[in-house]
Formats: structure tokens, sequence, C-alpha cells
């Protein structure tokens, strides 16, 4: 017990003492939450304000366009020709077709691309007049209009539980992010085992290491020190993620995404509430009545389960690979039959999120190579019966056992086997070499 | 030397192999390999590329386990914990290229279950004593191979085995490091230490091996003590430096030896190698010959271990007998 401590704190404390490990950890954050910062900074930033100059023959708009600080609009009947477009001040040419109340088309030429917030003003504005116009033109009463348009809203809620308002569709999402997050780690902390499994054998200092400790616990000592060193990196980008986040978000977004700014970019109050009945569970209220419906510790609990047992499965058969070939290049044989499933079993999630009900995502969330993803989903929406979710866990645990008993075995074996070309043959017949 | 004259009479093994079969599928790595090794002694294990001899290490240092038959350590059964107990220099061996010399030694010697103090004053009781104080920082990627090799051969010994096996301890050295390894082993020797030396140079074996045990094929071909082993395969030939005719020293061995070849030296005396019949002696074939021609010295020629292994290994027969093992 003693020996596998210090293979785990050697596997560690040399991947996290690297220079790229530190480099990730504040490049990470850096990228994720500079990436978002920069694309939502970039998509509000305008140079300077645009002045549109809205070419209308057929004089549908008989509205004044609202002006926003970004946007000031100008009307003409007639049309411009392009040279004499170019040399006016105007930054941005709307140009409509001639049978605009039954084909609403326009064409938009530009000097300098406008951004995306710009475009959305502007479309907004003219819709709205259009709209206006075409009312005006069929003879309807605004006020009927609006509540003709006035959306159906829908609330969902389960038999079993009345009085509070179903988010499963929401809480099957927080599911599936956790499934991911499996995924993402499985993944790139599996990886790395087999690697060190392999940086082992082409050093060839395998051979001292287990005339000390048995091969078994050399193979564990790094799943698990390799498993530590993700917890770490994860938990410091959650950490430093955080921190930009809400510094970056504090200082850039104060203002921008009130009602009042949305306004002035020419939102309707009927678009905004539009938005509003869209988005309506993700509002404030609703996040926090999202957390209350998903049992958080129980979630997180199972979460931790499947997620050490998926880890502990996959990593296993990655070491096997590991220690069977010679070299990164012989590996790719047998990766595919150990990608393929965890590829299906996120797919599979995806489904799931949208038709629980589903046979395969059933199946998938007892099959201990995919259950891990699926079920998380299954389980955050709370529609795993507790007799399901055991079974499902039972088998997840029977199987990492087998696994790893299995890639010991491959493993003791195969670290020791140099210089040779493996198939799947070979690796059966190490199974039942004696110890 | 005083040990020998202690255990003279004793023949005790501090590692006994019994029965040892070792199969991979269906291949026989190992047949039923019975084997000594005494204590305190040098012991060589030889035998070809593929005889079988890295599988044998590897069930002794208990890397792999035998099939059939059982390892015996100092008179019982050898268990998990004796793994403590041995030093084990690998024939393909290397070191983390990433981690520095110091710590990672001490990581491998606390994996044999030394203290961390322990291992840290050993190791610089060493550094010092090989003059190597400067590479404690130094990452193993920057150290020549002779110099990493250095490194392993002193993580092998730092618990202090008193079993310690060495699979081709030379290759890679230059000859004076060389030497320095050869020397490290002869004192452990001298210290009581068994050391199980493999290796494929025969100079070595005949310099540093009290006993050996050649494997071929999987199977134990020749095992015991070196001289006998050497004596047992004398042909009962002889060279003779003398001074005289050629042919008069042919006439005079007629009846008691065969002239096996001559060489006129270009100074005064000339070389002949000459096998005695089978009930002759020394004694006899010298009584024939004084009379025709001035001995100047008489020595036996005793086959080298390189000829003896190249024979058996050819002949790929098990030797009849078994030498006595000797203290």
């Amino acid at each position: 017990m003693n020996k596998i401590r210090l293979i785990i704190w050697r596997e560690f404390i040399t991947r996290v003492r690297k220079p790229s490990f530190l480099i990730m950890t504040i490049l990470g954050p850096l990228l994720i939450s500079g990436g978002l910062l920069l694309t939502s900074y970039l998509g509000m930033q305008e140079s300077e304000g645009h002045r549109v100059l809205v070419i209308d023959p057929s004089q549908v708009i008989a509205s004044k366009l609202k002006d926003t600080d970004k946007v000031t609009f100008f009307v003409d009947h007639a049309l411009w020709e392009d040279s004499v477009f170019k040399a006016s001040p105007y930054t941005v040419m709307v140009q409509f077709n001639d049978d605009l109340l039954n084909e609403p088309v326009a064409n938009i030429y530009y000097k300098e691309l406008p951004s995306l917030g710009v475009q959305g003003t502007i479309t907004n504005e003219l819709e709205r007049s259009i709209e206006l116009a075409k009312l005006r033109d069929g003879g309807i009463d605004e006020e009927a209009y609006r509540r003709v348009r006035k959306q159906l809203k829908v609330k969902l809620f389960d038999i079993e539980k009345m009085g509070e308002e179903s988010l499963e569709q929401e809480r099957a999402m927080v599911g599936f992010f956790f499934g991911y997050f499996m995924f993402i780690f499985i993944f790139i902390y599996g990886v790395q085992v087999m690697r060190g499994v392999m940086e082992e054998k082409q050093n060839r200092v395998v051979e001292v290491l287990i005339s000390s400790v048995k091969p078994f616990q050399l193979m564990m000592g790094k799943i698990v020190g390799i498993a530590l060193v993700g917890f770490t990196q994860f938990l410091l980008w959650i950490v430093i993620t955080v921190a930009i986040a809400m510094v970056g978000m504090a200082t850039l977004t104060a203002d921008k995404l009130d009602p009042a700014t949305l306004a002035s970019q020419g939102m309707t109050a009927e678009m905004s509430e539009q938005l509003a009945a869209n988005d309506a569970p993700m509002d404030k209220n609703a996040v926090s009545d999202l957390i209350e419906q998903i049992n958080v510790p129980y979630v997180l609990a199972v979460f931790l389960f499947y997620f050490i047992g998926g880890y502990l499965l996959y990593g296993s058969l990655l070491a096997a690979i590991g220690s069977a070939v010679d070299s990164e290049a012989d590996t790719q044989q047998f990766m595919f039959p150990v990608t393929v499933p965890m590829i299906v079993a996120i797919v599979v999630a995806q489904t799931a999120v949208f038709n629980s009900g589903s046979a395969v995502v059933m199946w998938c969330s007892f099959i201990p190579f995919t259950s891990p993803i699926v079920m998380m989903v299954r389980v955050a929406m709370g529609n795993a019966p507790l007799w399901q979710l055991l079974l499902s866990m039972a088998l997840l645990v029977g199987t990492f056992i087998f696994t790893t008993w299995l890639a010991g075995r491959i493993y003791r074996t195969g670290i020791l086997m140099y210089g040779k070309k493996v198939s799947w043959k070979e690796m059966g017949k190490w199974l039942f070499y004696k110890g | 030397m005083e040990r020998t004259a202690t255990f003279v009479h004793q023949v005790r093994s501090m590692l006994q192999l019994e029965g040892i079969v070792k199969r991979f599928g269906a291949f026989t790595a190992l047949d039923g390999i019975t084997m000594d090794v005494p204590p305190g002694q040098v012991f060589g294990l030889l035998g070809p590329n593929g005889a079988g001899k890295t599988t044998l290490i590897r069930i002794i240092t208990r890397i792999t386990g035998p099939d059939e038959g059982r390892v015996l350590l100092n008179g019982r059964v050898m268990g998990p914990e004796d793994v403590s107990t041995m030093g084990y220099l690998p024939e393909e061996r290397g070191l983390y290229k990433k981690m520095k010399v110091g710590e990672q030694a001490l990581y491998l010697a606390r994996l044999k279950g030394l203290s961390k103090a322990d291992a840290t004053k050993r190791l610089k009781d060493w550094f010092e004593r090989w003059e190597i104080d400067g590479w404690w920082n130094k990452k193993v990627e920057e150290l020549s191979k002779g110099m990493a090799q250095k490194v392993q051969f002193i993580i092998t010994l730092l618990h202090e085995p008193k079993l310690i096996i060495l699979d081709e301890p030379f290759s890679g050295f230059d000859p004076i490091n060389a030497e320095l390894i050869r020397s490290e082993i002869l004192r452990l020797r001298n210290e009581g230490v068994t050391v199980m030396l493999s290796t494929h140079s025969m100079a070595s074996v005949e310099e540093l091996c009290d006993n050996i045990g050649l494997i071929d094929k999987a199977h134990l071909m020749l095992h015991g003590n070196v001289r006998e082993i050497r004596r047992r395969y004398a042909t009962n030939t002889y060279r003779i430096d003398y001074k005289g005719n050629r042919v008069a020293l042919a006439n005079a061995l007629s009846f008691t030896g065969e002239l096996i070849d001559a060489e006129e030296q270009a100074g005064e005396y000339s070389v002949a190698r000459v096998r005695i019949a089978k009930n002759g002696t020394v004694n006899e074939v010298l009584r024939q010959l004084l009379p025709s021609v001035e001995v100047h010295g008489v020595q036996e020629e005793i086959p080298r271990m390189h000829d003896i292994f190249i024979r058996v290994v050819n002949e790929n027969q098990p030797a009849a007998v078994t030498a006595e093992l000797t203290e």
C-alpha cells in the first residue's frame, strides 16, 4: 500500500511540475474565457456609428425609423447610383425590392461590414416599419394584431410532482453537461495513462520497477496518479475561469445586455417579450428553480460514482494498450475499439436529452461502456428508477473489476515484451500465461 | 581466504532452484531447471541468446512465477517480502529521462522499502565515493549512456541487498568504468554478498565467477565450479617450450603422447603442443623427452570457458556429470 502511494505521488508530482501543466492551467481558462469574452466584445464593438441609407422606391416606410447611438437612418425614394453612394458619407445602403409588401427582400450594400449587432438593429427596425405598413395596407388594427401575435406560454408539470413546473429538459441538459465533462476527462487522461505506460516501456525503466512492485500496483498507481493530475487541473481551471469570467463580465457587459440597451438596439417590446418567453426557464428565477429541482447532492454522488467507474474502466484498457505496443504509431488498431463506445455514448446521451424514453437510451444506460455518460443524463432528468440505477452501477463495478483484471494480465506481460508487433490473438494468449 | 576455509565442507545454498518449468503458451522457456547458488560467491549464469536466462532471472526476482518448481532462498520458499533483499540490474534497463538523478534514485530506493532519510544518506555516500556529486540535480537525459549506467548500478545496490542479480552489467561501459564495476563486484563478494552474473563475456566469467550454470534451449547444460569444469573439459594437452630438434621430439613422444603442432620460434626456444595418451602422465612424457631435447617449460592447457561454451552449445547435450559446487 505504501508502495502504491509512492507511485501515485511520483505520477502526480512529475506531471504537475512540468512547465506544460502550468502553461495549460493558466492558458486553458484564459483561452476559454478570453475567447468567449473576445467574441462577445467584438460582437458589441463598432468602431463608429453607421449611417444607413434606405432606398424605398415603393414608399412603404411611412413612420420615422428610430435612430440609435450606433445607427442613424435616412430614407430616400429614388435609386442611388453606386458611385454616388460610394462618394456619400453613408456607410450602408439598403435597397428594397419593388414588391416589398408581398415579397419582403432587401439587399444591403456596405462600405465596411456592419457588426452582427448593427445588422440586427437595422433588420429589426426595418421589419417593424414594414409590419406597420402591412397592417395599414390590410386595414388591420394594430392593437388587435398585437393580441393575435401573443404567444402561447407552455409550462410542463409532472403529474407526480404537482405544484412545481417541470424543467425536465433543462435538467437533462445539466446531466448531459456532466456526461460531456466525463467524456472529455476520460479521453484526455486515459490517453495520458497509455502514454505513461508506453514511456516506461520505451525507457526500459519498467523492469527495474517491477522487481520492486507488482505490475498491477504500478498500473493502478499510474491510473490513480494521473486522475489526480486531472482533478487538480480541472479544479484550477474552474477557479481561474470563474474568477476571470466574473471580473471580465462585470466590466464588459454591465451595460450591454440590460433592457434599455436592447431597446435602443431597435428591439420592440413585443420582440423582447418573445425573447423572454423563449428563454423563460433560463431567467434568474428559473435557474434557482432548476437547482431546486435537481437533487444536487444525489446527482453529484451519482456523477462521482460513474466518473470514477468510467475512468477506471477506460483507463485500465488504455493502460493495457500502452503496455502492448512499442510506439505511438502501433496504438491505432487497438485504440479504435476503445474510442468507438465512447463516441456512441456521447451520441446516445445527446438523444437522451430529447428522447429519454427510447430503447437505445435505456440499453446504453446499462451497458458499462456507455452507461456512465448516458445514465448521467437520465439521473439528472430524474427518470431513472432506483433499481435501474443500481443495476447499472453494479454492472459497471463488475465490468471495471473485470477489465482492470484483464488489463493487469495483458499489462504484466506486455511491458516486458520488446520489439514485437502484437496482434489481438497474441494479447489473448497473454491472458492465460501464469503470473 | 579464511572464508573459504570455514565453509569448505559445508555446501550450503543461498538460492536453490528446484525443477523450474516455465511455458509461454506452447513454447517452453525453461524445462526443469534445478540449480544451486552458494552464498558469498559470484555465480555466472551463462547461455546463448534466447536460452531462457532472462526468464529464469525474472522468476528469481519474482517478476514472473514458474509454472512448476520452486525457488528457495536460504533454505525456505521465497515470498513476496524477499524482493527487498534482492538487487536486480536488468539487461533492458533505463531510467525516467525527465526525472532528476537524485530524486529518481530516492524514488526507486524507497520502492525497495528504504526510508527517505536512509536512502538519502546512502546515496550521498555513494555519490561521494564515485565522485559524481554534481549529478544529483541533473536530469537523466543530460547524462551520457555510461553515466546513466553508473547511476543504475548504484540504484541496484542502494538497499544493500544480500542477493544481487546483474544481467550484462558491463555492456555500455568503457574499460575504465567496466573495471570499476568489476572491483565493486569483488568488493561485494568479499563482504559476503551473493552475486549472480549473467554475461556473454567469458573472460569475465573466468575472472570473476566461482560457479556457473549454463543454460541452453530451456535446459541446464552445465553446472558447477569453474575451475573444475575447465579441468573436466581438459584434453590432457600440454604446451612444452624446448630447445632441440623437432623430429627428435616427435620420436621421443611416440609411445606416450601425440604431437598436435609444433612451431619453430625465431629465437632459440620452440613451442610444441602435445596431447598425452589416456593413461600416460606428464612425468612419463618428460622422462622420455629429456634425453632428446632440452625442456625449458611445461604447462597444461586448460580450455577457456569460451571454448567450453561453444562446445556445449553446439553439441547441445547435457553434460554427463555435474561438477561439484565448491565453496
